[in-house]
C-alpha cells in the first residue's frame, strides 16, 4: 500500500513535469478546462448571491405571512369623482375578525390603519406615517427594540395614548434615547413614547416590506377613537373623503406547508364579502419560490454553458494528449521493453491527462473566486462563494481529466514496442 | 544448462501475396554465461530472433524456454514481467528518454520492479559509477556524447541485475573507438556471469563473443566458437 501511494506520487510529479517540458503548450491546453471551471465559479457565485439576497429579503417579510392590502379600485376612482365625494374600499374590521376566526392555519392577525399625521416634540416635526395596530404586528414584522418596548395587549384593550417610534423617527424628534416617556404630539393629540424599534423598508421582490422609516405604531384602538374612520384628501383643488377601515392586513400561517391553502382559502372568503376589487394579496412564499424557480433556471443554462465549454476544454485536451502519445511513442515503446505493462502505460498517461485538467481547474478556481470579488466590488452585486461552488468545479475538472485522457492513453498502451523501436 | 533455447521456432509475416519466413525452424540453446554475436545479411531474420529472445515478440509456432520454462505462449502482461526481471535491453540508437535524466533513465527499471526513490538512487549511482558516468548523473541524455549514451543504457540494463542482455547492434552508432570501449564492458558483463546475445555485423566487433551464430533466410546457417 505504501508502494502503491508513493508510485501514485511519483506518477503525478512525472507528469507534471512532463507538462513542464511544454509550458507554453500545457497552458494554452489547460486554458479551456480554466476558463469552463472560472465560468462556472464565477457564475455559480453570482447566481447564489443573487438567490441568498432574495431569500434574506423575503425573510423580512415573512415566509409564513400572507399580506393584504386595500387598494381603491380602477372602477371605484370612476365612481367617486362622478358620484360622490365618498369613496370606500379597502379592508374591513369584519374581514379582519373573519381572517382570525375562521382559518385553523391562521395563527395571528395584524391589522394595520395608516395615516400620514404631521407630529411635533418640541420645536421638532416630522410627518409620520401613524400605523395602528395591535400588539401582534410586532410579531409578524419583527424588529430588534432598541429602547423602552412595544405595546401589548393591554395597551391595546385601554386604548392607551402610547406610540413606538422608529429609530429614524426618534433621531430626528427626540433628543436622545433617554427619552422614553416624553410626550409628542401627534396631530392635535397627546402621545406617550413607549419604545424605539429598528426597522427595514423598501421593496422585496414585487412586495412592499409592511414597516417605513416614517413609521409610528399606536393602538388601533386609541387611532380608531382619535382620529375615525373618514380621512379626506386633498387632490387637484378637489376635495374627497375616504373611508378605509384597514389599509393592511398581515395574516401569519402556522406551518409553511399551508401558507399557499390559506391564502387561496382567505382570497375565496373575501371575493365572497367585496364586490370589487380592492384589496391586493401578496404571498411572499411565492415569491421564494419562484426566486428558486429563477434560480433552477440560471443553473440550468449556467449549466448547460458551464458543460459545452467544459467539453471544448476536454476535447482540447484529449486532442493535446493525442499528439503527445504520437510523439512519445518512442518513450512508450523503451517503457514496454523494459517491462512495463500496458496498465502502468495507461496510468502513466491517464494521470499526466488528469494532472493537466485538475490544474486548470485550479487556474480556474482562482479565477472563479476573483471575478465575484471584482463584481461584488464594482458592480455592488452580492457574491457568495460556498463550499460545494470550490469542490463541484474541481471534482469537473479531474473528471474531465479521466473521461478524455482514457482515450489517448489506452492508444499509448497499445503502442507495439518493436515497431515503437525500429525506425531509427 | 541452456539460459534460453529455441525448439523449432518459425516466425511467419502473412503481409503480402507470399508470406515471409522470418525464421523458419530455428533449433538453438544458449548456454548460461556464453556469449553470443548473431550475425547475417540484412532481412536474414536476426532482428526477429531477438524480438522472441526478448519476449517483445511471440512465435508463429515452436517453443521458447527460458531457464526451462516454455513461455511461447504466455500473456501480455506476464511477458511484460518476464522482459522486467530476467533481461536487459541495449539497442543501437541507445532509446534513452530524453526528457529524463541519466539517473533516472538508470534508475526507470526499478521504478517498474517497485523499488522506493531513495534505494533506486543509491543503485543507480552505483551502476553510473560502474560504466564511468558518476559526474554525468543530471544530464540529460542530449547533452552527452554517443558512447556516453551507450554506457548510460548498458547500467540501465543492468539496474535489476539481470540473467541476459540482449543487444541489438550496440556498437552501430558509434565509432570504432568507443564501440570497442563498450565491447571492453560488455566483457567484463559476461565474465561477471551475465549471459549475453549480440547482433552484429561487424567481424571485430563479433570477435569479442565466444560463439558466433551465422543466420541466413531465417535459418541457422552455421556456428562457430572461439
Ligand atoms: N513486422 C514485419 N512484417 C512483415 N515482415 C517483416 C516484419 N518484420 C520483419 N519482416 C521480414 O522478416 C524478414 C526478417 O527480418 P529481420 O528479422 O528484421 O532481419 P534482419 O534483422 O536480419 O535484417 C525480412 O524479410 C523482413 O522484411
Ligand atoms: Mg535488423
Amino acid at each position: 500500500m505504501a508502494i502503491h501511494q508513493s508510485k501514485i506520487a511519483r506518477n503525478i510529479w512525472l507528469g507534471i513535469e512532463n507538462l513542464l517540458l511544454h509550458k507554453l503548450r500545457s497552458f494554452l491546453t489547460m486554458l479551456g478546462v480554466v476558463f469552463g471551471v472560472g465560468s462556472v465559479v464565477a457564475m455559480l457565485a453570482v447566481g447564489e448571491g443573487a438567490s441568498k439576497e432574495a431569500l434574506t429579503r423575503i425573510q423580512k417579510l415573512g415566509s409564513n405571512n400572507i399580506i393584504i392590502n386595500s387598494v381603491k379600485s380602477i372602477d371605484q376612482e370612476g365612481q367617486s369623482t362622478q358620484q360622490s365625494y365618498m369613496s370606500i374600499y379597502g379592508l374591513t374590521y369584519l374581514d379582519h375578525e373573519r381572517i382570525r376566526s375562521n382559518f385553523p392555519n391562521v395563527q395571528q392577525v395584524a391589522p394595520a390603519k395608516l395615516i400620514r399625521k404631521e407630529s411635533k416634540v418640541g420645536s421638532n416635526t416630522l410627518e409620520l406615517r401613524i400605523v395602528g395596530t395591535t400588539n401582534e404586528w410586532f410579531d409578524l414584522v419583527p424588529r430588534q427594540v432598541l429602547a423602552g418596548r412595544v405595546f401589548d395587549k393591554k395597551d391595546v384593550e385601554n386604548f392607551s395614548a402610547a406610540v413606538v417610534l422608529t429609530e429614524f423617527g426618534a433621531r430626528r424628534l427626540l433628543a436622545n434615547k433617554n427619552s422614553i416617556g416624553q410626550p409628542i404630539k401627534i396631530g392635535g393629540d397627546s402621545f406617550e413614547v413607549i419604545g424605539i424599534v429598528k426597522n427595514e423598508q423598501g421593496m422585496a421582490g414585487n412586495i412592499q416590506i409592511p414597516d417605513q422609516q416614517v413609521d409610528a405604531y399606536v393602538p388601533l384602538s386609541t387611532i380608531k377613537k382619535y382620529f375615525g374612520d373618514i380621512f379626506f384628501k386633498r387632490s387637484s383643488g378637489t376635495i374627497t373623503f375616504e373611508l378605509v377601515e384597514l389599509h393592511q392586513v398581515i395574516v401569519q400561517v402556522d406551518d409553511i406547508q399551508y401558507v399557499e391553502s390559506t391564502a387561496a382559502g382567505i382570497e375565496r372568503m373575501l371575493q365572497n364579502f367585496h364586490k370589487k376589487n380592492d384589496y391586493v394579496m401578496s404571498v411572499p412564499l411565492a415569491l421564494l419560490k419562484e426566486a428558486e424557480a429563477t434560480k433552477r433556471r440560471f443553473n440550468i443554462v449556467l449549466g448547460s454553458i458551464a458543460s459545452i465549454s467544459l467539453l471544448v476544454g476536454g476535447i482540447g485536451i484529449m486532442n493535446i494528449m493525442l499528439a503527445s502519445v504520437t510523439e512519445r511513442t518512442r518513450e512508450i515503446g523503451i517503457r514496454r521493453a523494459i517491462g512495463a505493462k500496458r496498465s502502468q502505460i495507461i496510468s502513466q498517461f491517464l494521470i499526466e491527462t488528469v494532472v493537466l485538467s485538475t490544474l486548470g481547474g485550479i487556474v480556474g478556481l482562482a479565477m472563479g473566486i476573483t471575478i465575484p470579488l471584482i463584481i461584488t466590488f464594482f458592480a455592488k452585486m452580492p457574491t457568495v462563494i460556498t463550499a460545494k461552488s470550490i469542490l463541484f468545479p474541481l471534482f469537473i475538472s479531474v473528471g474531465i481529466g479521466i473521461v478524455f485522457g482514457l482515450y489517448p492513453a489506452i492508444n499509448a498502451a497499445r503502442v507495439d514496442p518493436i515497431i515503437a523501436l525500429r525506425h531509427e | 544448462m541452456d539460459i534460453v533455447r529455441f525448439k523449432n521456432i518459425r516466425k511467419i509475416y502473412e503481409m503480402g501475396a507470399e508470406p515471409v519466413h522470418a525464421l523458419d525452424g530455428v533449433d538453438i540453446g544458449f548456454a548460461k554465461g556464453s556469449f553470443w554475436a548473431i550475425m547475417g545479411p540484412s532481412g536474414s531474420g536476426k532482428s526477429t530472433m531477438m524480438n522472441i529472445l526478448g519476449c517483445l515478440d511471440r512465435p508463429t509456432s515452436g517453443q521458447y524456454f527460458l531457464q526451462e520454462k516454455d513461455v511461447s505462449t504466455l500473456a501480455d502482461d506476464e511477458l511484460s514481467d518476464i522482459r522486467l526481471k530476467y533481461i536487459g535491453f541495449i539497442f543501437q540508437s541507445f532509446n534513452l528518454i530524453p526528457q529524463l535524466t541519466v539517473q533516472k533513465n538508470i534508475e526507470l527499471p526499478l521504478y517498474y520492479l517497485g523499488w522506493d526513490a531513495e534505494r533506486s538512487a543509491a543503485r543507480a549511482k552505483e551502476l553510473a559509477a560502474k560504466v564511468g558516468l558518476e559526474t554525468r548523473l543530471n544530464h540529460r541524455p542530449s547533452e552527452l556524447s554517443g558512447g556516453q549514451m551507450q554506457r548510460v543504457a548498458v547500467a540501465r540494463s543492468l539496474a535489476v541485475d539481470p540473467q541476459l542482455i540482449l543487444a541489438d547492434e550496440p556498437t552501430g552508432n558509434l565509432d570504432s573507438k568507443t564501440g570497442e570501449q563498450i565491447m571492453e564492458l560488455l566483457t567484463e558483463l559476461n565474465k561477471e556471469g551475465t549471459s549475453i546475445i549480440m547482433v552484429t555485423h561487424e567481424p571485430d566487433i563479433a570477435a569479442h563473443a565466444h560463439h558466433r551464430l551465422h543466420m541466413k533466410d531465417g535459418k541457422v546457417e552455421r556456428i562457430d566458437s572461439n
